[in-house]
């Protein structure tokens, strides 16, 4: 295991932000820690990096102890939500930073720095200042910063946050790549569930301090372990009391025995999907994703009276 | 566009009237008779010596609060402890008290009549009437402009740089030398500037606790306001002009070293 956080309980005042936490991150892997805000997630990030101690609970780092070891002597690279742009240097000054400050020689940090300019695509914008660079071009800045000294880990706190929707897409999808360039184990914290499933291999859900289950972002979405995860890990629907994704619904004109009796409110055409939402007769509502396909065989209109099936694999009580 | 000039002039004419006004008038006094009988008020052997005992005052007084100040200023904001605010308040005594108070309370501890005074005379050193005094008081009351500068400054800037720095490897003094010091550079910078003005200038307390013994603890201001009362007029304007100058020199030498660089 690359890190290895054993029942760390962390708590500021009366207000306990992880709670005996347990978690192992394999070498080389990606991992999310997905959450809602005040879940955790960046007091664990921050406690793996030193950036805060633990009350109880140990961390380990490549088989060693980290716990007591300060932050600038645990080799881990740390990327900010607001970048941390050193505003007064350089980009290349910001990158080869740390290498300066182990005082490797001239020559050969230049060099460095050139290569990882190349990875981070920054190249040409060596000599420019932060404040000239746009947010999605800071973050990948503060990205190979971290990278220069090569961190035994690298530790991304909602690395895309502050950008807008646009950039933060490309850069999700660049970042995957970049991993499997770069391979350095990497965990990264995010409340945003689509951005964990697109670019982790592993995902660790958190909850209230504590860690719901972790496992590969399809096994969470199929076989969530308890209704938290189950929610907050994609869209759900609620039929007679049970949690199913809109997608697994089954829409059909006739009933069959198991099935509920719905009206559907409204039609909504989303592209390739189309959204159906429904009234069931105890007066709840629940929408459906079906293709197009589905909804033109079923020739669907509003005020329409549909029946309404969950696959029986599918749902959690 | 009427609203537009009539906040220019308001706001120039405010200036020109209380700033440049006086200002320009102690000029004009100094030079009334030539540059010659100015020239000889300022190089008497009183003037010069005045001149000497301020600059000595501030070449130690600037420094320590310049030191001590970004070393409050980091207590404060970025150590905090219980009662920091008190520390916090505690800086702006020196804005709020009256320059004679502080020379009379100063007298009073360090007198001869007072707690440390027998005891620092019975070991050969002498604060009051003496320049070491002299120093204390008015390093006391220009103590909060370098920490009321840095402050609000390295609350903005937050923590994120000095963490970052640290995670790739920075101790705590590199951190500080190579992002934090760079980053309140400027309200250093500005604090030294308003430091040095109010150590140049001050009257007060440094007239209470010098004596006022001419040709030895008598500063610029206290020989201006001497001159004065002794109707040498001249002297008084010239020796005014002169301490005008060196704190214009001042400001300029800290504007020659802003650099040129974008971020």
């Amino acid at each position: 295991m690359a890190i290895a956080v054993r029942r760390v309980t962390k708590r500021f005042g009366d207000f306990t932000a992880l709670d005996n936490i347990s978690l192992a991150i394999p070498g080389g892997s990606l991992t999310a820690l997905l959450g809602p805000s005040g879940s955790g997630k960046s007091t664990l990030l921050r406690i793996i990096a030193g950036l805060e101690q633990p009350d109880a609970g140990d961390v380990n780092i490549l088989g060693e102890d980290a716990t007591g070891v300060p932050a600038r002597k645990r080799g881990v690279g740390f990327v900010f939500q607001h970048y941390a742009a050193f505003k007064h240097m350089t980009v290349e000054k910001n990158i080869a930073f740390g290498l300066d400050i182990r005082k490797h020689p001239k020559a050969e940090t230049k060099q460095r720095v050139g290569e990882l300019l190349e990875l981070v695509q920054l190249q040409g914008l060596a000599k420019r200042y932060p404040s000239q660079l746009s947010g999605g071009q800071r973050q990948r800045m503060a990205l190979a910063r971290a990278l220069a000294v090569d961190p035994k880990v690298l530790l991304l706190d909602e690395p895309f946050g502050a950008l807008d929707a646009r950039v933060r897409k490309e850069l999700r999808a660049w970042l995957r790549r970049l991993h499997d360039e770069v391979h350095v184990t990497t965990v990264f914290v995010t409340h945003d569930q689509e951005e964990a499933m697109e670019v982790a291999d592993r995902i660790a859900v958190m909850n209230e301090g504590r860690i719901e289950q972790v496992g590969k972002p399809r096994d969470l979405y199929e076989h969530p372990a308890n209704e938290f995860v189950m929610t907050f890990v994609g869209p759900v629907a609620r039929l007679g009391g049970e949690y199913v994704r809109p997608h697994d619904l089954e829409l059909t004109l006739e009933p069959n025995g198991t099935t509920e009796r719905a009206t559907v409110e409204r039609v909504v055409h989303l592209g390739f999907e189309v959204r159906v939402e429904l009234r069931l007769a105890d007066g709840e509502e629940v929408y459906v994703q079906a293709t197009r396909a589905q909804a033109e065989e079923l020739d669907l209109s509003d005020g329409q009276t549909v029946y309404v099936r969950p696959p029986a694999s599918a749902a959690i009580a | 566009m009427g609203s537009r000039w009539l906040i220019r002039v308001a706001g120039l004419g405010y200036l020109l009237l209380i700033l440049a006004a006086p200002v320009g008038l102690v000029f004009y006094r100094a030079f009334e008779h030539g540059i010659g009988p100015a020239w000889d008020a300022v190089t008497s052997t009183d003037a010069v010596h005045a001149l000497k005992v301020t600059l000595e005052i501030a070449i130690i007084a600037v420094p320590a609060n310049t030191i001590f100040g970004i070393l409050c200023a980091l207590a404060i904001v970025r150590y905090p402890i219980r009662g920091s605010g008190l520390l916090n308040a505690l800086v702006d005594l020196p804005l709020a008290l009256s320059p004679v108070v502080v020379g009379l309370s100063f007298l009073l501890l360090y007198g001869q009549q007072g707690w440390f005074g027998p005891w620092l005379s019975d070991h050969g050193v002498d604060i009051v009437f003496a320049l070491p005094g002299m120093i204390l008081v008015t390093i006391f009351i220009s103590l909060p402009f370098v920490v009321r500068e840095v402050v609000p400054v390295l609350r903005e800037i937050g923590t994120d740089q000095e963490q970052a720095a640290e995670t790739l490897g920075a101790s705590p003094w590199q951190t500080f030398r190579r992002i934090t010091l760079p980053a309140i550079r400027w309200a250093v910078a500005y604090g030294v500037v308003l430091t040095t003005a109010r150590a140049l200038g001050e009257f007060g307390a440094v007239s209470v606790m010098s004596g006022r013994i001419v040709g030895q603890t008598e500063t610029m201001t206290l020989h201006v306001e001497n001159a004065y009362q002794n109707f040498d007029y001249t002297a008084a304007y010239a020796s005014a002009v002169v301490l005008a100058l060196v704190a214009i020199f001042t400001l300029t030498l800290m504007t020659a070293f802003r650099p040129r660089e974008g971020g």
